[in-house]
C-alpha cells in the first residue's frame, strides 16, 4: 500500500504542471508528503528543512487533551495534506443546488448574489468585481511599499523577510497543532508594512489576489515595521462551506518599535446540524509579538461558527510600554462548543493589557473562557484589566470561566471582573410589547451585551457582525 | 375596541382575576383603581401578552380574538403597555430601540419605515413636548435612568407609536408633581376620537390631570363598582375598605 502511494507521488511530481485539477498528495502524513508539498510549491531548501524539523518534532509531541470540549480521535494518517483547488466541475453549478436554509441566511445578511456564488465555489461569469477592485487596491499599496500577497508568493519574492520572521512568534516546537501546521501548511497571507507607513485601507483576505483554497492548514504572517500601522480583517460573516473537518491555522504577528497591528476576525464556519452532526473543528494558533517598544497588538474576534472552537489569540508584550488587547464575542448554539480566550504575557516594563470577553451560550452548547495573564519579574509597573461576561439562554447550556493569573512582581496590577447573566423573560416581553418579534428581540439584547466588542470592529465588519449575532441565535428562544 | 368577558386568570394555581368583564369603546378613558394584590398588574400583563398565566374567558380587541395574537402582533395592532417597571437593556441605545420599535410596528402596518433623519426629527419633537432630556436618548435604554425618567421614557414611546389602546400600569407611582403633569399632558395629547386608554392606578391624583370617562374599582380580581370620574374622589375619601 505504502509503496503504491510513493509510486503515485512520483507520478504527481512530474505531472503537476500539466493537469492542475488532479493534483492531490496521497492520504497520510510522512516525510514524502511534506517533500511533495514543498516541491510543488517550489520552496527553497531551508523551508523544506524547516518543515521536516517540525515534522520530527511532531512525532514526539502528544495531542493536547486538557480542553473542555472533547472530540473523537482524529486519524492523521487518514487525511489529505495537499490537494489543488477544486475545479468548478466538482462544485455546485448554481445556487439552487444549495441548502435553502443557507440561502435564507445569506438573504438576511444581505450578501449579494455574486458573493453567495463565490462563497460556494460556483463559477462566476464575466467581470468579477473584487478582482478589479483588488488590482486597484494593490497599486495603491505598492506605491507605499506595502507587501500584501499570499505567503507562497512571499516565499518566492521576499524569502529574506519570510525566513527572518516565520516561526519567530510560534516556533516549530510549540504545540501539537501549531507544529503540525508548520510541517504541512499550504497557503495563507503575508503582509509587510514598511517603517512609518500607515496602511491606507483595511487589508482583508477577501481582496488578496489569487486567493486560492488555502485549505485546512493556513499560515499567515504580518509584520509591522517601526512606526507603522495596519488593520487586517480575516474571515467573513457568511457561512462558509468547507470539505475539511479539521482546521489548524497559524497566525503570527510581529510589531516593531512604535508599530500597531489590529487584527479582526469573523469566523462563521459550518457549525454542524441541529443535533451536533458534522461541523468544523477550528483549532487555530494566533499569536502576536510586541517586539518593539511602544508597540501595540489588538485582537478582535467574533466567533459564531464551527462545531468546536479552540483558540487563544495571544500577545507577548516584550517591548517596554507595549500594549496588548483582546476583544472577543463567542456564540455557541445547538451542540456547538467553544474553549477560547487569550494569553497576555508581560515581559517588558510598563506593559499594559486589556481583555474584554463576551460569551453567549444557547441550546445545548457549552462555552469556556480560558485566559492567562502572566506578568514576569522584570515587567515592572505593568497592568492588566480583564472583563469576562457570560450570557446564558435557556437552561441546557453551560458557561465556564477559567482565568489563570500569575503576577511575579509587586508593582504590577491585575484586575479581573466576571459576570454571568441570563436573558430575562421580562426583557423579551418588553421588546415584544414594542413590536419586535422574539428573534429580533434576542438579537437586540445580545448585541447590546456585546457592544463593547462590536465597537472595536472596523465599520464595514461591524454592521454585518451585528446581524450575524442575531442570526446565530435563531431558534434559541421557544 | 376592547371587550373583556368573564376573564379568569391563574398563576401557579392561584386565582387572580375572577370573572372580570370590561368594555372599552373607541375614544374612552377608563381608570381602574384597586389596592395592592387586587389583580391590576395581572390584567395589564395578560392584555399585553405576557406568558405564564392560565387564562380562560374571551377578550376581543378590534374584532380579533386577543389570545390568538402574539405579543408583538398585539403591539402592531395598536396595544401599548406603559410598564410599571420599565426594563433596562444594557448596551442598547435608547434612540435605536425606539427606532427599531417604531419601524417594526410601521412595517407590520404596511407603512413606510422611517429613515434615521425622519426618525430623529420625530423623536426630538416628541421629547421636547415631554421635556425629556434629549441627551438621555443617546444613553443605554433605561440604564441609570431615575424612576421618573423611566416613566417619561414610556410615555415618549407611547406618543411615538400612537397606539389605539394605551394601558398605563401605575405610571404615576414614583412621579413628582411636575413629572405627573408632563405624563398627563402626553396622554391628553393622544386623546382622540379613536384612541382609548386604560389607566391603572392606586391614587386619584393622576385623574386630576387626565379626566377619565369611567372609573372602576377592582377588588379580589373583580370589578366591584363602576362609575364616572366622581367615583375616584369618593374612593380617595373613603378608602378601598368601604367597597369590600
Amino acid at each position: 500500500m505504502r509503496d503504491k502511494q510513493i509510486e503515485n507521488l512520483k507520478e504527481y511530481k512530474y505531472g503537476f504542471s500539466t493537469d492542475i485539477d488532479s493534483i492531490k498528495a496521497p492520504k497520510g502524513l510522512n516525510e514524502n508528503v511534506i517533500k511533495f508539498i514543498s516541491n510543488i510549491k517550489k520552496e527553497p531548501k531551508w523551508l523544506l528543512e524547516w518543515r521536516l524539523k517540525a515534522y520530527q518534532r511532531l512525532k514526539v509531541l502528544k495531542e493536547p487533551d486538557w480542553q473542555k470540549p472533547k472530540y473523537p480521535k482524529i486519524d492523521y494518517q487518514d487525511l489529505y495534506y495537499y490537494s489543488a483547488p477544486k475545479s468548478f466541475k466538482d462544485k455546485p453549478k448554481s445556487l439552487d443546488e444549495l441548502d435553502p436554509k443557507l440561502l435564507e441566511t445569506y438573504k438576511k445578511l444581505g450578501i449579494p448574489l455574486q458573493e453567495q456564488k463565490r462563497l460556494n465555489g460556483i463559477a462566476v461569469d464575466a467581470v468579477f468585481d473584487s478582482v478589479s477592485v483588488a488590482t486597484t487596491f494593490k497599486d495603491t499599496l505598492t506605491k507605499q511599499g506595502i507587501i500584501f500577497c499570499s505567503i507562497s508568493e512571499a516565499i518566492q519574492k521576499y524569502p529574506d523577510l519570510v525566513k527572518k520572521y516565520l516561526g519567530s512568534v510560534i516556533p516549530i516546537t510549540d504545540h501539537y497543532f501549531a507544529t503540525l501546521n508548520s510541517a504541512v501548511f499550504t497557503d495563507g497571507s503575508f503582509v509587510y508594512i514598511p517603517p512609518g507607513v500607515r496602511c491606507p485601507m483595511e487589508l482583508s483576505t477577501y481582496f488578496r489576489i489569487n486567493a486560492s483554497d488555502t485549505g485546512q492548514f493556513e499560515r499567515t504572517l504580518i509584520i509591522a515595521d517601526r512606526g507603522s500601522y495596519v488593520s487586517y480583517l480575516e474571515g467573513c460573516t457568511a457561512p462558509m462551506r468547507d470539505e475539511n473537518q479539521l482546521h489548524a491555522a497559524n497566525v503570527e504577528l510581529v510589531a516593531l518599535d512604535d508599530a500597531e497591528i489590529k487584527y479582526s476576525t469573523v469566523q462563521n464556519w459550518y457549525p454542524g446540524d441541529k443535533d451536533g452532526k458534522g461541523g468544523i473543528y477550528n483549532f487555530v494558533t494566533k499569536r502576536g509579538l510586541c517586539q518593539g517598544k511602544n508597540s501595540k497588538i489588538s485582537w478582535t474576534q467574533v466567533e459564531t461558527g464551527s462545531a468546536i472552537t479552540w483558540k487563544y489569540p495571544s500577545c507577548i508584550l516584550k517591548g517596554d510600554n507595549s500594549i496588548g488587547e483582546f476583544y472577543s464575542i463567542a456564540i455557541t448554539n445547538n451542540h456547538q462548543k467553544a474553549d477560547t480566550g487569550t494569553k497576555m504575557i508581560h515581559i517588558g516594563e510598563n506593559t499594559k493589557s486589556k481583555i474584554i470577553s463576551k460569551g453567549i451560550s444557547a441550546g445545548y452548547s457549552d462555552m469556556t473562557y480560558r485566559g492567562l495573564v502572566d506578568i514576569s519579574k522584570n515587567a515592572k509597573n505593568s497592568s492588566n484589566y480583564t472583563q469576562c461576561d457570560s450570557l446564558l439562554m435557556g437552561n441546557k447550556c453551560g458557561a465556564h470561566t477559567v482565568p489563570y493569573i500569575k503576577n511575579k512582581n509587586s508593582d504590577s496590577n491585575i484586575a479581573h471582573e466576571a459576570t454571568t447573566s441570563k436573558i430575562s423573560e421580562d426583557q423579551l416581553h418588553y421588546c415584544q410589547q414594542r413590536g419586535l418579534n422574539s428573534e429580533d428581540a434576542v438579537g437586540l439584547i445580545v448585541n447590546g451585551f456585546c457592544k463593547e466588542v462590536l465597537q472595536q470592529l472596523p465599520m464595514e465588519f461591524a454592521v454585518e457582525a451585528q446581524k450575524l449575532v442575531g442570526i446565530s441565535l435563531e431558534g434559541s428562544v421557544g | 375596541m376592547l371587550k373583556i368577558n368573564n376573564l379568569n386568570a391563574k398563576i401557579e394555581n392561584k386565582s387572580i382575576l375572577n370573572k372580570f368583564s370590561l368594555n372599552i369603546n373607541p375614544g374612552e378613558v377608563h381608570a381602574i383603581m384597586g389596592p395592592n394584590g387586587s389583580g391590576k398588574s395581572t390584567l395589564s400583563n395578560i392584555l399585553s401578552g405576557k406568558k405564564g398565566y392560565e387564562v380562560t374567558g374571551d377578550v376581543v380587541f378590534d374584532g380579533s380574538d386577543l389570545f390568538k395574537l402574539e405579543t408583538e402582533e398585539r403591539a402592531h395592532r395598536g396595544i401599548f403597555l406603559a410598564f410599571q417597571y420599565p426594563l433596562e437593556i444594557p448596551g442598547v441605545n435608547t434612540n435605536i430601540f425606539l427606532k427599531t420599535s417604531l419601524n417594526a410596528v410601521r412595517k407590520a402596518r404596511g407603512e413606510k419605515e422611517l429613515d434615521a433623519i425622519e426618525f430623529l426629527k420625530l423623536v426630538k419633537e416628541k421629547a421636547k413636548e415631554l421635556k425629556f432630556d434629549e441627551e438621555k436618548l443617546n444613553r443605554q435604554l433605561n440604564v441609570g435612568f431615575s424612576g421618573g425618567e423611566k416613566k417619561k421614557n414610556e410615555i415618549l414611546q407611547m406618543t411615538i407609536l400612537n397606539p389605539k389602546l394605551s394601558i398605563l400600569d401605575e405610571t404615576d407611582s414614583g412621579l413628582d408633581i411636575d413629572a405627573l403633569r408632563i405624563v398627563a399632558d402626553g396622554v391628553n395629547s393622544l386623546r382622540k376620537e379613536n384612541n382609548s386608554f386604560l389607566i391603572i392606578t392606586h391614587y386619584q391624583r393622576l385623574l386630576n390631570y387626565i379626566k377619565p370617562d369611567f372609573v372602576h374599582v377592582l377588588m379580589n380580581g373583580k370589578i366591584v363598582k363602576s362609575g364616572g370620574a366622581e367615583l375616584a374622589i369618593e374612593l380617595e375619601k373613603k378608602g378601598y375598605e368601604s367597597f369590600s
